[in-house]
């Protein structure tokens, strides 16, 4: 039995679950609502969750655990000496299940019957030319090893599989029979629904934590190992940036660091102006028609691929800058430069400015206004000294935000400022940015475990909790304004 | 309540009843919607006068046209002519942030600025260039809140946010802000009705006490309100103008049976 038909009469039972479930609670209380606990539908859900739920769960557990439990106990059936020179036991038992899903496959569409299967020897049948008719290419040919390994990997696998099937049905079955006899008027199944749609609620909100937690440890490892062959002083305060991939790298993470400021740096002082204005336009001054027109218009622009913002960078913004402004100064020759890529972003984050800022300003009570306007200020005077300082806290907050977006740009940085790691203060020459040297770092062609990949990580670590301190203190205004008028 | 001040305002209002603010034919709509028939109502200098009448019966509408506030609606328009010192408030060439600073407003809910006691004082006469320096501001703060009767519960605490205050302490601090400004008129829409008992006791004893000074037009919902600190008092009804008069005739011989009905708790 396959995998998705399991898991199709699992769910064919927790439907058939539902209205058997359902039949009774209308039966025990002669077909009268008002004796049962809950509604009738309640009943029918109770069976049904009782059905698919622990079924599945012991399925998804079976599927994660069989393929441990099986390759430990195959891979004490290969000697170490058949594994070949230079090669890892991991390389030899990927083999061995290729070839194990390979004699599945033989089986199902070769023609070949189990008997023959199980008869078939290395030595005697070329396996290789075999599998090769059913698409399963070797690289070399089989050792009867390997051969032995894969055809008891076959037989447990197949058992396992089986006893997969009956235990998910015989839980399911069970717990459906169990749920469907203890109906009875009295039962509380509107409760046992609720319950579990409160595990589920929190189920999900448990995903999204423990893959952050999965993020950052596996960041944090991977920095530890980094920095068990590579000085962290070094890493740290080092203004040389160097990966020399035969060894012997300068990491100095500072010109990365001032790189990724500078054009955040930029970039905020064209968005969280424009930004701002725009947001005062639209929430003081412009109608409503206007209104309900600009603010999705502008809200575009974050719609937009930043690759397509970087393509914008490298082609128009680039060269203009450097003829029209950089040349002409004497100020350098390069198209890329962190005033191309700070430009640039500096537009991509605009909408965000202005939305929040926007929502923020319009969250300021009308009776702020009101109360201004009736001591006699004008509109520019409201709000400059009355809406303005009572938005700033959530003004900032969206500041904020804009900018650890800022920092952890990528794209636009590669095309509009270029790779070349630079302390300097020239806006107009190229620099580059943690990010950017994250990407090329790991997409070079080194060793994994060697510093000049593993920096990668500890880059990246360091701009998590940059970012995420950014974050922080974002929230942490956005909270506060909240209390503000209450 | 302050005897003294009461009877120097009677005597003075009885002196010389002059008429500070008169609406004569003033309709307002909201769009397609009228919400005021031809209202003529006269305001009198140095006396409060309250507006009264069920919800939506455009007493507050009325109030908010005496200082233009309607203004910041875009849909209202208002036709008929009100007039400050016989001045029309609606002529092309009154500045309305001019006007506003001479008719001040006090509003429903306490709104004081998200700013500290001492800004929220000193916002208005700033922005009006009426002080300056510092000694100046220290003055007109102190003058505003004495006179609000909230300078001794406050005085240590100036710099601290106005919003920190109990809610009664708010609307007094919003009334010492408009004061500040040095108003002529002062309007006041339903200025207890988010307080409770105590506080409101004290904002009508402060209401009764710049009367000496001011020119205050109050809406209030509350009839015993209206016939402590009121000296006229005016009833609204759908819209229309039912009856106006001094407090005391229309508390115990109104000419109408509407406005006996409904001081009188049988409608409304």
């Amino acid at each position: 039995m396959t995998l998705g038909i399991l898991v199709l009469i699992v769910l064919g039972l927790a439907a058939i679950g539902y209205f058997m479930g359902r039949q009774r609670a209308l039966k025990t209380s002669e077909r009268d609502g008002r004796k049962l606990h809950s509604l009738v539908g309640y009943y029918g859900q109770s069976v049904a969750l009782f059905t698919a739920v622990p079924a599945l769960f012991l399925l998804a557990a079976w599927l994660f655990l069989q393929p441990v439990v099986i390759e430990n106990s195959i891979s004490d059936m290969i000697p170490e000496a058949s594994v070949p020179a230079g090669g890892a036991k991991s390389l030899v038992m990927v083999d061995v299940r290729r070839i194990a899903d390979g004699l599945g496959l033989l089986a199902a569409q070769g023609g070949v019957s189990e008997a023959d299967l199980s008869d078939m020897r290395a030595d005697l049948t070329n396996v290789r030319t075999r599998l090769a008719t059913v698409g399963v290419a070797l690289g070399s040919d089989v050792s009867p090893v390997v051969f032995k390994a894969a055809k008891a990997y076959r037989d447990i696998d197949t058992a396992a599989t089986l006893a997969r099937d009956i235990a998910v049905l015989v839980v399911a079955l069970g717990f459906a029979l169990w749920s469907w006899a203890r109906i009875s008027p009295s039962l509380r199944a509107r409760n046992v629904s609720e319950t579990f749609v409160t595990a589920l609620l929190m189920g999900s909100s448990l995903v999204a934590i423990l893959t952050t937690v999965g993020i950052v440890g596996s960041l944090l490892f991977e920095s530890i190992s980094f920095f068990k062959m590579y000085p962290a002083s070094k890493f740290f305060l080092s203004t040389t940036w160097n990966p020399q991939f035969r060894g012997g790298s300068d990491l100095g993470f500072l010109p990365l660091l001032w790189g990724t400021l500078y054009v955040s740096f930029v970039a905020l002082l064209v968005a969280v102006p424009i930004g701002l204005m725009i947001a005062i336009y639209l929430a003081e001054y412009a109608g409503g028609t206007l209104r309900s027109f600009a603010k999705p218009a502008i809200e575009v622009l974050a719609g937009i691929p930043t690759i397509v913002y970087g393509l914008f960078a490298l082609i128009t913004v680039g060269p203009f800058l450097r003829d029209w402004i950089a040349q002409p100064l004497g100020l350098g020759s390069s198209s890329s430069s962190v005033m191309t890529a700070g430009l640039v972003m500096g537009i991509m984050l605009i909408p965000f400015i202005s939305s929040l800022s926007d929502d923020i300003i319009n969250a300021v009570p009308q009776s702020m206004r009101d109360g201004s306007y009736g001591l006699g200020a004008t509109q520019s005077e409201t709000i400059k000294q009355v809406i303005l300082p009572a938005a700033l806290p959530g003004i900032v907050g969206a500041f904020l935000l804009a900018a650890s977006r800022a920092i952890g740009e990528t794209m636009i940085v590669v095309m509009g400022a270029g790779a070349a790691a630079r302390l300097d203060l020239n806006p107009f020459e190229a620099m580059t940015t943690v990010t950017v040297k994250i990407v090329s770092q790991l997409t070079g062609d080194t060793e994994f475990a060697s510093p000049e990949t593993l920096v990668a990580f500890a880059l990246g670590l360091t701009l998590f909790v940059f970012t995420l301190a950014l974050n922080i203190v974002a929230l942490y205004i956005v909270r506060k304004y909240r209390e503000q008028y209450e | 309540m302050s005897e003294s001040a009461t009877e120097k305002a009677l005597s003075a209002s009885m002196e010389r009843p002059e008429i500070k603010m008169r609406g004569t034919n003033v309709s307002v709509f909201y769009g397609a919607k009228q919400a005021l028939y031809d209202v003529n109502l006269d305001v009198r200098e140095n006396s409060v006068t309250a507006l009264i009448g069920p919800s939506g019966c455009g007493k507050s509408t009325f109030l908010r046209c005496l200082n233009r506030m309607n203004d910041t609606i875009d849909i209202c328009r208002v036709t008929g002519e009100i007039t400050l010192d016989d001045e029309n408030i609606y002529a092309p060439a009154i500045d309305v942030v001019e006007l506003r600073a001479r008719v001040g407003m006090v509003f429903q809910k306490p709104n004081p600025f998200p700013k500290s006691i001492y800004e929220n004082i000193v916002y208005g006469p700033r922005i009006h260039g009426q002080v300056s320096t510092r000694a100046e501001m220290d003055e007109i703060v102190e003058r505003s809140l004495m006179k609000a009767g909230l300078f001794n519960e406050v005085k240590d605490r100036l710099h601290e946010p106005g919003t920190g205050l109990s809610g009664g302490q708010q609307q007094r601090l919003c009334i010492a802000r408009a004061i500040a400004v040095s108003p002529e008129v002062i309007l006041m829409d339903e200025p207890c009705s988010a307080l409770d008992p105590i506080a409101t006791a004290k904002v009508e004893e402060l209401i009764d006490e710049l009367r000496v000074n001011y020119t205050i037009v109050i809406v209030t919902h509350s009839m015993q309100q209206a016939a402590r600190v009121s000296q006229r008092t005016a009833m609204f009804h759908l819209g229309n103008l039912v009856e106006e008069g001094p407090t005391e005739k229309m508390f115990t011989n109104p000419d109408t049976k509407l406005t006996q009905d409904y001081i009188t708790g049988r409608f409304g």
